[in-house]
């Protein structure tokens, strides 16, 4: 992680109608860094997530993300980020190297890179006997694994990943992390929601929106310390349980 | 007597070629809440498909209060209560609507059964006039167990009703299902979240459509082979890669703000020492920290599937 600030926002808000999903949320997230992003249902993190992808123009407030500006240059911003969801979203009825070619050349990869990216992905996830396997055989953790290198492969500033690992076996998960964690020594920001509290404690910062609004910013062991809670869970429960809004 | 029993049941998709169900039996007992707990492919959803009868099983029999999946399904069908995974109401009908045309099917009406769901009822009732579809998932989530619910079944079959819900809403959720289980009614409930294990009576641990384990969490943790210790330094991302190469640890994993470490050999005091020296040989690591932990129920699974 290094003091290089690639998302900056500032009194960044949404509104639909009367309703304010996020409300001047302010913070600065670094090279490197893993940003954990969390929040009770409901609470504007899908909005937030949205506008910072350059998906959905803000209401006001402003905001760089990888250096572009949230309302001008939007398509700078996709070209500069990848992102992942829980739903997975690569082609099933393709190979795994299909899949890997085809997000490749949409990102703008030469062929030559394609042919090296996609040998040494292959080799760090250990899929060389599955390479020519369709996707949509392939087991629920090797997908998300899979997905998570796809959404990397143009070596973008952030990455987001949205509850990456929902519903993946224990032992995965952590590989997972591992992933995470090589990612983000290699300078990639790593953007991350989660419902696992125990991944709370794996990000260098963690934030907790409730109603649209940031109420916590810090790292793990501060929030902790904060809340005279043991664990992440409990400073969660402390921060989420006055919510007002139970939306999804 | 068990209220659901489930004697070798295997179930195949793709003409055998992915197995979902791989010959599993178990009962679970009157008035029980007992827990399937795995992740996503575990076969869980396989199992409550079975059991509610709505796919049949290629091998092995079940039953449910005596009746048989295969023979006596309609019996089955008018005296379990079952909320998939997936949001199942009728989107374009009210709340009230929903409720309504779920007791009328079942010859019942609200108010008959309206002592059993009140509790849960009147946190979605200021929206009853509101169409289910666009309601939040917390609020979903409720509608769908009260409509459950509402014909007052022997049996309650939930299949990860707490998915993707904060950790908040998930603690009332677990309230509501032990004040559902006071009422008698016996409830068979899916979860990929290992914490939410321990709130139930009896869990079976499930991976790859088998049952690696079955028993109360307690009994679960008790089995745990070896002394578990959580160990934490400054840099954890490196600790964990040292570890790995430390002939004496036999598994390391990340548990939060620790990594959980079990030895080789159970002579933990000596091997501590020797790994705590290994560890500062090169200087990375200060404030090293451990103590001797009670397993939890992901570290039981994480054991169970090497």
């Amino acid at each position: 992680m290094t003091n290089e600030i690639v998302i900056k926002t500032d009194k960044l808000t949404k509104r639909f109608g009367d309703f304010i999903a996020t409300n001047e949320i302010s913070f600065d997230v670094y090279k490197g860094e893993i940003f954990g992003f969390l929040g009770a249902n409901g609470a504007g993190k899908t909005t937030a997530m949205k506008m910072l992808c350059g998906l959905s123009t803000p209401s006001s407030g402003s905001a760089t993300i990888a250096g572009f500006d949230i309302y001008k240059q939007t398509e700078s911003i996709k070209k500069n980020i990848g992102y992942m969801s829980q739903k997975f979203s690569l082609y099933e009825d393709l190979t795994v190297l299909e899949n890997i070619q085809f997000f490749g050349g949409i990102y703008g990869l030469s062929d030559m890179q394609l042919k090296e990216k996609s040998e040494s992905l292959i080799e760090t996830l250990g899929m060389k006997e599955d390479a020519k396997k369709l996707v949509g055989s392939l087991p629920l953790g090797w997908k998300q694994k899979l997905s998570f290198s796809v959404a990397i492969l143009h070596e973008p500033q952030i990455v987001f990943l949205d509850e990456p690992t929902g519903g993946v076996d224990p032992v995965t998960r952590r590989q997972f992390w591992d992933l995470i964690y090589n990612a983000a020594d290699r300078g990639i920001t790593i953007f991350v929601t989660t419902h696992y509290m125990d991944e709370a404690e794996y990000c260098n910062r963690v934030t907790m929106m409730v109603d649209g609004i940031i109420k916590a910013l810090d790292t793990p062991t501060k929030l902790k310390q904060q809340f005279s809670a043991a664990t992440m869970d409990e400073v969660f429960f402390e921060l989420a349980r006055g919510a007002k809004r139970k939306a999804d | 007597m068990a209220d659901v029993v489930l004697n070798n049941i295997s179930k195949t998709y793709n003409k055998g070629e992915v197995v979902a169900v791989d010959d599993i039996s178990f009962s679970v007992e009157k008035g029980e809440l007992f827990g399937l707990i795995g992740p996503d492919g575990a076969g869980k959803t396989s199992i409550f498909r079975v059991l509610t009868t709505l796919i049949l099983p290629d091998s092995g029999t079940a039953s449910i209060n005596g009746f048989d999946v295969v023979k006596d399904f309609k019996n089955i069908r008018m005296n379990v209560g079952y909320m998939p995974g997936k949001f199942s109401l009728y989107q374009d009908l009210s709340v009230e609507e929903n409720l309504n045309f779920f007791a009328t099917i079942f010859n019942t009406t609200i108010e008959a059964n309206f002592d059993l769901i009140k509790d849960i009822y009147v946190q979605i009732e200021p929206f009853k006039n509101r169409r289910a579809g666009k309601l939040s998932g917390g609020m979903k989530q409720k509608l769908a167990l009260c409509c459950a619910l509402i014909h007052r079944p022997t049996v309650l079959f939930l299949d990860e009703p707490t998915t993707g819900v904060d950790t908040v809403s998930r603690k009332e959720f677990w309230e509501m299902l032990k004040r559902l289980k006071e009422q008698g009614i016996t409830i068979l409930v899916s979860t990929p979240y290992m914490d939410e294990a321990t709130l139930c009576e009896r869990i079976a641990l499930m991976q790859n459509g088998k049952i690696m384990s079955i028993d109360t969490p307690q009994k679960i943790i008790e089995q745990y082979p070896k002394p578990l210790y959580a160990i934490k330094s400054e840099n954890m991302s490196l600790l964990l890669n040292n570890l790995r190469k430390i002939d004496e640890v036999e598994s390391c994993n990340s548990f939060g703000e620790f990594h959980h470490i079990t030895f080789r050999e159970n002579i933990p005091i000596e091997n501590q020492i020797h790994m705590i020296s290994l560890l500062q040989k090169n200087g990375q690591h200060s404030q090293i920290e451990i103590k001797q932990v009670t397993p939890t129920i992901e570290d039981c699974f994480i054991k169970l599937m090497n």
